[in-house]
């Protein structure tokens, strides 16, 4: 957790600053490390008391979701600009991984391919717009992930259409015998997809530090005092929406693996909301943030099932009533709560 | 040629209806400072309760007054339940806040009504007129009726009565406003109830023709914001030509390019519209208080 979110070093003694990380480092573990560790073992707990592969499929997803989502904090809760299209870069992810291996290309080029043009696409829509206050990025990511969806859908010849898709290529398992190990499917795209979700937390978080980080944080507090200290506002905001999508095709492209089928709403509508909304309920500040609301937000559905019916309604409720009864989310709210009673 | 007249009449048609989204949006938009994500949620509600009750036999001209209110009514719940408790909040929480409102009530038509798609019939039957070629619905009509009464409503409301000056100054600076005596929270119930107001009219005049279902808000909210972006934000006759421009951008995508795209135009529009001249047709330049 340290370096990023709740409060943060007065930066007037910069030695404070920069004897944080030197200290961190003495001890031989930094924030970044700390955190790959934590999810590290989360992903081992599940593991352990996983009973069948339901669990697994279920646990793939939650770490998944926690993948995209930490993309969602870089660019919600670090610099503070909403997103409503990140499914469209999921699913460009997503299409990429399917779609190319019928053209002949190995699978870990096909998801390569999907994420850099995820991030090729968030380049050149993003510059010119995040110049332009927080609402317009709202509505023309919403227009593109519509217009995504739309391609997707409509497209059958290239997609399927609306009906989807399956997809061929490569299974973990295989990467997990090579080392000798036998694992069903299930678990084995459960631990990639773990691993996965640790290393996007530990470069979220060292992000959080760097001096890129320090600068997106300083636009989420004010852009014009941003611009005043000489960041180049556009270039940064620019940046952390990039480094979103790239988030989101990652774990769209291991989505369309682990399923080993994908539909076009991967990238509707309602999944970028739902993205938002994990991020909001978690809290958008931090990883665990992320963790915990795409955790709910995943195993929710599983467990009661009057939760299709109302899902709409369910997750509209939990932004209007996050954003106006605990606006940084759950895990700050906690440690909040947490910090008060122990002082 | 009967063919381009053709399509001139149903880009006017659906154009209309997106002036009259647009215009709503307009009205929260410069009360307030919020965009409204869920202001094509009032759409919705005013279609989907005007079939509920012409369905169960009421007469379509005490069906429609309440539709728009039900809508209204809608509105200012959304205000005072939502957006009110976090008015100091930043940008940032609004857009979610707006966002979230509009699924909500997304999923809760979808509990009260049905998934089912509606329509009625027009109000004035739906027998086609035939003008040059061009046969025209008379509930495209209406629509544009509509939306005209609409604007001049608002020119009228906004500079000539009271409550719409109210309105007007709160919108510039609310604590002069309320230093002066202005009730400045009455002035904010009454635009998000206009608004709301007015969305749900657009509905009831629109479905006949485009019919309705509870999940194609988002859709109509987009196509109101690539109106009001592309006339420029903040301003009522902006919202209109804006609306009617978009309409008929659709309609022509529609018959000359793809009909599957159609829908597409409307994103084009507002990507070129950031790309190009973010402060829109008749927008003025988009300077930022700090």
């Amino acid at each position: 957790m340290a370096g990023q979110g709740t409060t943060t070093v007065p930066n007037g003694a910069g030695q404070t600053a920069a004897a944080k990380p030197r200290r961190a480092a003495r001890r031989g573990i930094g924030p970044g490390l700390r955190t790959f560790l934590i999810f590290a073992v989360l992903v081992g707990l599940g593991a352990l008391i996983f009973p069948s592969s339901y669990f697994y499929r279920v646990g793939t997803l939650v770490w998944i979701n926690t993948l995209a989502v930490t993309g969602i904090v870089v660019l919600l809760g670090y610099v503070g600009l909403v997103s409503l299209g990140h499914a469209g870069f999921f699913a460009i992810g997503a299409y990429a991984t399917a779609i190319l291996p019928n053209y002949g290309i190995p699978s870990p080029l096909a998801m390569l391919a999907g994420v850099a043009l995820a991030g090729g696409l968030a380049l050149v829509v993003g510059r010119p717009i995040l110049k332009l206050s927080g609402y317009y990025l709202a509505i023309a990511t919403l227009g593109l992930g519509m217009l995504i969806w739309m391609v997707l859908s409509k497209e059958a010849w290239l997609t399927g259409g609306p009906d989807g898709m399956v997809v061929s290529g490569m299974n973990a398992r295989n990467l997990f015998k090579l080392v000798g190990l036998k694992l069903k499917s299930a678990e084995a795209w459960y631990w990639v997809a773990g691993f996965a979700a640790a290393i996007g937390a530990a470069i979220a978080v060292n992000l959080a530090g760097s001096p890129t980080g320090r600068a997106l944080r300083a636009i989420h507090d004010s852009d014009v005092a941003a611009r005043s200290l000489g960041i180049d506002v556009a270039r940064a905001k620019s940046l952390a929406f990039v480094i979103s999508a790239l988030y989101a095709a990652v774990a769209g492209a291991l989505l369309a693996l682990a399923n080993g089928y994908i539909t076009p709403e991967t990238g509707g509508f309602m999944h970028s909301v739902e993205m938002v909304t994990m991020a909001v309920l978690g809290g958008a500040s931090s990883v665990f943030g992320a963790l915990v609301g795409a955790l709910i937000l995943t195993a929710l559905p599983q467990l009661l099932t009057v939760f299709a019916d109302y899902e709409h309604m369910v997750l509209g409720g939990i932004m209007v009533l996050t954003m106006t009864l605990m606006r940084r989310g759950l895990v700050p709210f906690i440690a909040d709560l947490w910090t008060r009673r122990k002082s | 040629m009967s063919e381009l007249s053709q399509f001139l009449v149903s880009g006017v048609t659906v154009g209309a209806i997106y002036a009259a989204i647009a215009l709503g949006f307009t009205l929260i938009y410069n009360a307030s400072g919020v965009v409204n994500f869920a202001q094509g949620e009032f759409v919705v509600i005013g279609g989907m309760t005007a079939a509920a009750l012409i369905g169960a036999g009421v007469p379509v001209w005490i069906a429609a007054p309440l539709a728009v209110f039900a809508g209204m009514l809608v509105g200012v719940v959304l205000y005072q339940l939502a957006i009110k408790p976090a008015r100091e909040a930043p940008l940032v929480s609004l857009i979610i806040i707006t966002i979230g409102a509009s699924i909500f009530l997304r999923g809760a038509m979808q509990a009260v009504f049905d998934k089912q798609i509606h329509r009625y019939d027009g109000f004035s039957g739906d027998a086609p007129l035939r003008v040059g070629g061009a046969t025209i619905l008379p509930q495209s009509l209406w629509i544009v009726g509509g939306s005209i009464a609409v604007f001049a409503f608002l020119a009228w409301f906004l500079n000539r009565t009271r409550a719409g000056r109210g309105i007007k100054a709160t919108a510039s600076n609310r604590m002069a406003a309320a230093l002066v005596g202005i009730n400045t929270g009455r002035a904010m119930n009454l635009s998000f109830a206009l608004s709301a107001a007015i969305g749900a009219l657009a509905g009831v005049l629109a479905t006949p023709v485009t019919f309705t279902s509870y999940d194609v808000g988002v859709l109509m909210a987009l196509k109101g914001f690539s109106a009001t972006m592309l006339g420029g934000v903040g301003s009522p006759l902006g919202a209109l030509a804006g609306g009617l421009l978009i309409g008929l951008i659709e309609a022509m995508t529609a018959g000359y390019i793809s009909s599957d795209y159609k829908d597409a135009s409307a994103f084009v529009v507002i990507l070129l519209v950031l790309f190009l001249r973010p402060q829109g047709l008749f927008g003025a330049r988009i300077t930022e208080r700090v």
